[in-house]
């Protein structure tokens, strides 16, 4: 708890090893994660990419502890600055909660406790973790809605969580998370309930927030547009394992999975001119009780081979900066040649009159 | 952001729809006072046109949708649809209209009966108006379920849980394609989905449009997405009109402040474009129980001066098709 006064500043924060979490279910062994390894740098953001179904938000569940006890199986290490966390019961994650990580939900309404005071959900963890008399809690607790922005915040504590706004209702959670100082936050999807003008003032105030204090950040979402500019490295998850993992600007320079690429693609932009067909992803994410032999997006890919089928493609480093998994990546000579094939399909449809 | 304005709309008998000086206002309790939901809006929709409705939550862009299928009726203005007053239609006239008109609503789980088999859902607007046979019904459902992309046999045995939420939404938009309606209003159709789903949706109203020779309204406040599907756009505020443009015109050109920031707002996939806090817009949208004077947006707006307190700007064309609402437009006409 106090030792995190005395942590570097920098170096590793966290490490994953393999980790693995499946629930066992009525139907059968849900592999929810499936075997993902990645390290996190203090002070940087991570964004974790994924559809809905791929794991991304179990897999931060899983780092925190998030997970309930009846029919979790897990495997694999979680080493927090040394400790590992999937050894820890509830009692030892305890230690950890508020202090050293939280979590900003996406569902600003349903996370807050409708019955309870602006100032007094804020002051809470300050009084738990950080022994704070009421005064103090309350002291700080204004002093956090500042730090987040909320207008006229001296009002703001003795109001509920319905007498906010949507925007308002985020960044009190943000205020909540951050009371206690947490090395590294978790924002599961934190603007996705938002209209787009608020989505980006959360967005830059979680990241002004992050420089200030230098926190690790974990940004799980399923818009590449959102962590595009707010992140230092993407980790885009499939099925439950890592597709692709780089630093922001080479992923999106040189993207080598082609589920990054379709996931982009899938994206309406507006320096398109209106009318452009989207490059949909066809199908959806398989199911986790019995995914795909081989490569899980084979199902999915234009350019799968018999290979992708069969063989399962393992994470390999390109660079320090970048890995992926995949057989016949972007850029490759067979992407290539599917590309051009795909492109004269497109040209014989189009020349074949009304498509 | 003015809305009294009408230079934008077409000739008489051009339009599908043509909205009026629009008014919707709600009680608020006991109190004497109301919500300005939309105060004054025009706009109109040309036969096969996509019409994009965007801004911010409570800005009314919902409401507009609602008020055109009478749900419920608007305090104000005049709505016709084929030269068809709407506003003063009741009962079996009503009805009859509502077949031309349809709508497809933003969360596909809870829009569709849980407890019904898909091809009921489907089926049932054809069972109220007794329109056919029960096998030219049946023939019918298939069609448009073929032609949304669900499987017809699996829907006559499932219900909407068994489905994924864009598999949902597309059986919501076969529900409105089934009494073949001249017109959707699609409120929200993607905002639920992820982007992989949510282009499959967009690719499939482009289809089923160029395939029923349908006319839309895209009312959604994601204006990436709204730019894709329409031909033209209009961007509302706090129940106002600020903007219409054609599509292109609006994102290369944009004339009002507001629509300057709302771009400014979209999150772009590239890591390349730095768009710092001050080029966006502060603040949230104010109460519309007591909304601002004069321009409605000047509160939140980074050119506002004395005059737009005062004065409330009135629609103004700019040539090529593009009308704003301000007093000191982004750019002068051509």
């Amino acid at each position: 708890m106090t030792s995190a006064m005395h942590r570097p500043q920098d170096g590793t924060l966290l490490e994953l090893r393999d980790v693995r979490t499946h629930f066992s279910t009525a139907r059968g062994i849900v592999r929810a994660v499936d075997g993902v390894s990645f390290t996190l740098e203090r002070g940087k953001a991570l964004g974790i990419v994924g559809e809905s179904g791929s794991g991304k938000t179990i897999l931060a569940r899983s780092i925190m502890g998030l997970l309930p006890k009846r029919g979790t199986i897990r495997q694999g290490e979680v080493l927090y600055a040394g400790d590992d966390l999937a050894k820890l019961d509830l009692k030892g994650m305890r230690k950890f909660w508020g202090q050293e990580m939280s979590m900003i939900f996406q569902d600003p309404m349903t996370s807050l406790n409708p019955l309870m005071k602006i100032g007094n959900q804020i002051g809470e963890p300050l009084r738990v973790h950080l022994g704070m008399d009421k005064e103090n809690a309350r002291a700080t607790a204004l002093k956090l809605l500042q730090d987040v922005k909320i207008p006229e915040p001296e009002k703001r504590l003795d109001q509920y969580p319905h007498e906010l706004s949507g925007g308002m209702r985020q960044r009190a959670m943000i205020a909540i998370a951050l009371a206690c100082g947490p090395t590294l936050l978790f924002a599961d999807e934190p603007t996705t309930a938002l209209d787009v003008t608020v989505q980006a003032q959360i967005l830059d105030l979680i990241q002004e927030q992050r420089r200030d204090r230098n926190m690790s950040v974990i940004l799980v979402t399923h818009d590449l547009g959102v962590v595009a500019g707010h992140t230092d490295e993407i980790a885009v998850m499939y099925a439950g394992t890592l597709a692709e993992k780089a630093t922001t600007a080479e992923l999106f320079a040189n993207m080598k999975h082609p589920y990054t690429e379709a996931l982009l693609r899938s994206i309406p932009k507006l320096d398109q001119p209106s009318h452009t067909r989207l490059m949909a992803i066809g199908g959806r994410p398989p199911d986790l009780i019995t995914p795909p032999t081989g490569c899980r997006f084979a199902p999915r890919c234009p350019y799968a081979t018999e290979k992708c089928r069969t063989e399962i493609p393992v994470l390999e480093s390109i660079s320090a900066e970048h890995s992926f998994a995949c057989w016949n990546p972007v850029g490759s000579s067979h992407w290539q040649s599917k590309q051009d094939e795909l492109a004269s399909n497109a040209g014989l449809a189009s020349a074949g009159g009304q498509a | 952001m003015a809305g009294t304005g009408k230079a934008h709309l077409h000739g008489e008998g051009q339009a599908l729809l043509s909205v009026e000086d629009l008014l919707v206002e709600f009680p608020v309790g006991r109190t004497g006072l109301k919500v300005n939901a939309v105060t004054g809006i025009s706009f109109d929709v040309l036969p096969g046109e996509t019409l994009g409705l965007v801004g911010e939550s409570g800005c009314g862009k919902s409401t507009t949708g609602k008020a055109i299928m009478q749900l419920p009726r608007p305090n104000g203005g005049s709505i016709r649809f084929e030269g068809q007053e709407l506003t003063s239609l009741a009962g079996e006239g009503m009805r009859m209209l509502r077949t031309n008109i349809q709508m497809i609503f933003q969360d596909p789980i809870s829009s569709l009966n849980p407890r019904r088999k898909v091809t009921n859902i489907v089926m049932e607007p054809l069972n109220i108006w007794g329109i056919g046979t029960p096998e030219e019904r049946l023939k019918k459902v298939n069609e448009v379920l073929e032609a949304v992309g669900i499987d017809p046999d699996r829907a006559a045995s499932s219900k909407p849980y068994q489905f994924s939420g864009g598999q949902c939404q597309r059986i919501s938009i076969a529900r409105a394609l089934v009494l073949d309606p001249k017109m959707i209003i699609c409120d929200e159709p993607v905002s639920a989905l992820d982007v992989s789903v949510q282009a499959q949706v967009l690719n499939l109203l482009e289809d089923l449009k160029a395939k029923f020779g349908l006319t839309l309204v895209f009312i959604a406040h994601d204006l990436a997405v709204v730019k894709n599907i329409s031909d033209r756009v209009a961007v509302m505020y706090l129940g106002k009109m600020c903007e219409v443009a054609r599509s292109d015109d609006l994102y290369a050109r944009p004339a009002h402040p507001y629509t300057q920031v709302l771009l400014n707002s979209i999150p772009v996939p590239d890591p390349t474009v730095k768009i710092t806090g001050n080029q966006r817009v502060q603040g949230e949208i104010p109460s519309p129980v007591m909304p601002p004077s004069g321009c409605r947006f000047r509160t939140r707006c980074p050119i506002a001066q004395d005059r737009c307190a005062a004065e409330e700007p009135e629609l103004q064309a700019l040539g090529n098709d593009q009308y704003v609402a301000c007093h000191f437009p982004l750019r002068s006409a051509n």
